[in-house]
């Protein structure tokens, strides 16, 4: 049988337990996906944005969604909660959010934090100008694939003014053998609102799993949104993510995503600035290892003038690990006065290691600052041995090293339970429980 | 405390050191001298354990163990201390974090506990004192943006939180002013003792004025063709490295060249 027949049959399978199927917009919105993604089929090498990363296995692998859920005992998931500040915390397993585990205070009238299922099924009027606007359905097949079966994710709307002051964590856990999770989040954010969302991916099993995510995020005028983007699945995951954000005039959308687990990720992360003193800054960090393949596409189209982006991507790799960054700035006609920088370091620990770094930087206005740069090296040296030179082993003065690589971007990372995390997982064999780059 | 003996090394195949015999003893200040290209920081840096640099032949005794079998960080916690010519800078970790990291290392190895914050502090700033260094200078990233003059006061600095037995100064002098100098060498001073030898090399004898030395050695062409009291240091100084070739003969023409 082929794919697409297959996902034809799914989809038939299926159809009684798809959130949203008796709402008619909803319904064609899936239908199209599947239509479309009966003509794309799985990307291919052959396409340029595919070219280094293969996704022939998880064809092979004919991953199926679960149709009822799995029951996840509390305890297990209790050490990728956010500790140490007050979160609001939505919990999905497999995709599909579960009210036991989640928590969700006191938020401010105005603002909506739950399951994007339930909105679907008994609110869909709240989506119908925002579902499937922002990520176009016909960008690659995964895209399509997840608008035919979005199962759930999160749906997160502010009101006018409002501003949600502890963070929003959404802890999306995969469960185990052959399953796909079909995920799907909004974010509505009006004007001059703000909030954070930490976007969690772990898995609790070591058997196979396919994580296919899309985010959409809108902005309104003055609208603050920081974003983090933690990947740290299971060694057999694949984890595809298009997260596609627009902005209006004067909002700033902030991403901190990184990667540390899974055997393939690949992201694409869009924003779109159609509104003047739009800011965007898209902060990356992969550290892999093994024959973990991890493929960063970003793309930031300038649309209006005095809009400003911000990208800094860096990757550590080890083992026999390949990592893809390309970044694509484009500044369109009217985009007088954008400012863009891009920068994309890579630190390889191994011979057998690889990065492949590609910057795209297309401008079709004038008046723009823009500027862009690359590096691949290897560790310094000279810093190793002075490191040892002062007593320290030389597996620590490694890790200090590679710490020191990333700190500058850690330390971006505002969200002190976020940052502590990164830290202990880049220092582990460090000699304090100190931040290196911080004071003791 | 130190025996170097035959001591042959150099870099990718090219041999820079040619039998070099040395003894330095508890307490003492060594010079080693020489024109530029000698193989005065080779011998720095084959003694602290730096890998590119080849050995093939010879030995170094020092303290009991055989030196060259140890790796750099553990001739460090057996008191060896290089205090580099270029000290290199690393971004992202601070300086006191360095510092912390490198003297718990010692300690540990020494079976001393940790020290606390509190206690560790007040070191660092006993010696930072020492040395005149602006105490912001703890909490940046350990050489970044350090003018030269910072950099080597703070190769001082970690040196006299670390208490070596054996310090092995590099061209501490190169590239300092007078007032500069003065400040590194009396930092050098104020740590010696009868326990604890110096290896000073230099190219200008201008710092030995400060750091006086018990013996002098002058390197040329990978081999010591003169050693002496300070009396040599100063004897250099009015005739130059030419008056030492002419000495030596035909090998330390060629260093000069």
């Amino acid at each position: 049988m082929s794919e697409t027949d297959r996902q034809l049959e799914e989809f038939s399978r299926l159809q009684p337990v798809l959130p949203g199927m008796r709402v008619p917009w909803i319904e064609r919105l899936r239908r199209e996906g599947l239509e479309r993604f009966g003509e794309l089929g799985y990307p291919s090498v052959r396409q340029e944005d595919w070219k280094y990363t293969d996704v022939r296995p998880i064809e092979k692998r004919r991953f199926t969604l679960a149709d009822v859920p799995v029951p996840v005992e509390p305890e297990a998931i209790a050490g990728y909660r956010l500790t140490g500040l007050a979160a609001h915390e939505l919990v999905f397993v497999d995709g599909r959010f579960v009210l036991e585990c989640s928590r969700v205070d006191d938020l401010p009238a105005g603002v909506t934090v739950t399951g994007l299922a339930a909105i679907m099924d008994r609110a869909p009027g709240a989506l119908e100008d925002h579902l499937g606007h922002y990520a176009p359905a016909d960008d690659n097949g995964f895209a399509a694939l997840n608008t035919a079966f979005m199962t759930d994710g999160a749906y997160i709307a502010l009101a006018a003014g409002t501003r949600v002051d502890a963070p929003i964590h959404l802890l999306f856990v995969s469960s185990g053998e052959g399953r796909a999770a079909h995920v799907r989040n909004l974010l509505v954010a009006g004007p001059d609102s703000h909030a954070v969302v930490v976007e969690s991916h772990v898995g609790l099993g070591e058997g196979e799993h396919l994580t296919n995510a899309v985010t959409e995020m809108a902005l309104e005028r003055g609208a603050a949104v920081d974003h983090y983007k933690l990947a740290r699945d299971g060694a057999k995951t694949y984890h595809i993510a298009g997260t596609h954000v627009h902005q209006q005039r004067d909002s700033r959308y902030t991403s901190h995503n990184v990667t540390l687990g899974g055997r393939l990720v690949r992201n694409d992360l869009g924003a779109v600035l159609h509104g003047e003193g739009g800011e965007c800054t898209l902060n990356g960090l992969y550290i892999t290892g093994g024959r973990q393949h991890v493929d960063n596409h970003t793309r930031i189209d300038h649309r209006a003038p005095h809009t400003t982006s911000r990208e800094w991507y860096k990757g550590v790799l080890d083992g026999r690990s390949r990592s893809v960054f390309s970044g694509r700035i484009v500044v369109h006609p009217d985009a007088q006065r954008t400012d863009a920088r891009q920068t994309n370091n890579n630190l390889l620990l191994s011979r057998d290691a690889e990065a492949d770094s590609k910057p795209q930087l297309e401008i079709y206005a004038d008046d723009v600052k823009c500027s862009h740069g690359s590096t691949v090296g290897q560790l310094d040296r000279e810093a190793l041995f002075y490191l040892r030179s002062r007593s320290i082993d030389e597996a620590t003065a490694r890790n200090l090293l590679v710490y020191a690589f990333a700190a500058d971007l850690v330390q971006r990372m505002g969200l002190t339970p976020v940052r502590r995390q990164l830290e202990g997982h880049l220092g582990g064999a460090l000699l304090s429980a100190d931040a290196p780059g911080e004071v003791v | 405390m130190l025996t170097i003996s035959g001591l042959k090394a150099g870099i990718e195949g090219k041999t820079i050191l040619k039998g070099i015999d040395l003894e330095v003893k508890p307490g003492e200040v060594h010079a080693v001298m020489g024109p530029n290209g000698s193989g005065k920081s080779t011998l720095a840096n084959v003694l602290a354990g730096r890998e590119n640099f080849e050995v093939t032949a010879g030995s170094v005794r020092y303290d009991g163990h055989d030196l060259l079998a140890l790796k750099p960080e553990e001739r460090a916690r057996e008191g060896m201390f290089l205090a580099f010519q270029y000290p290199v800078e690393i971004p992202g970790v601070s300086n006191i974090y360095l510092l912390k990291a490198a003297l718990n290392a010692v300690r540990k190895h020494r079976g001393e506990s940790e020290l606390d914050a509190m206690d560790f502090l007040s070191l660092v700033k006993e010696k930072m004192s020492l040395v005149q260094m602006k105490e912001d200078l703890l909490y940046r990233a350990v050489n970044e943006g350090f003018s030269g003059g910072e950099k080597k006061r703070n190769e001082i600095l970690q040196m006299a939180v670390l208490e070596p037995r054996l310090a092995i100064l590099d061209e501490t002098d190169s590239g300092l002013d007078i007032d500069a100098l003065k400040v590194v060498a009396d930092g050098v001073n104020s740590l010696r003792s009868p326990e604890r030898a110096f290896i000073v090399v230099t190219h200008y004898q201008r710092l030995l004025h400060y750091i006086v030395p018990d013996r002098v050695h002058v390197l040329a062409d990978g081999r010591i063709v003169k050693s002496g009291d300070r009396s040599l240091a100063l004897e250099l100084e009015e005739h130059g490295y030419g008056w030492i070739e002419g000495a030596a003969g035909t090998g330390a023409e060629e260093a000069v060249q």
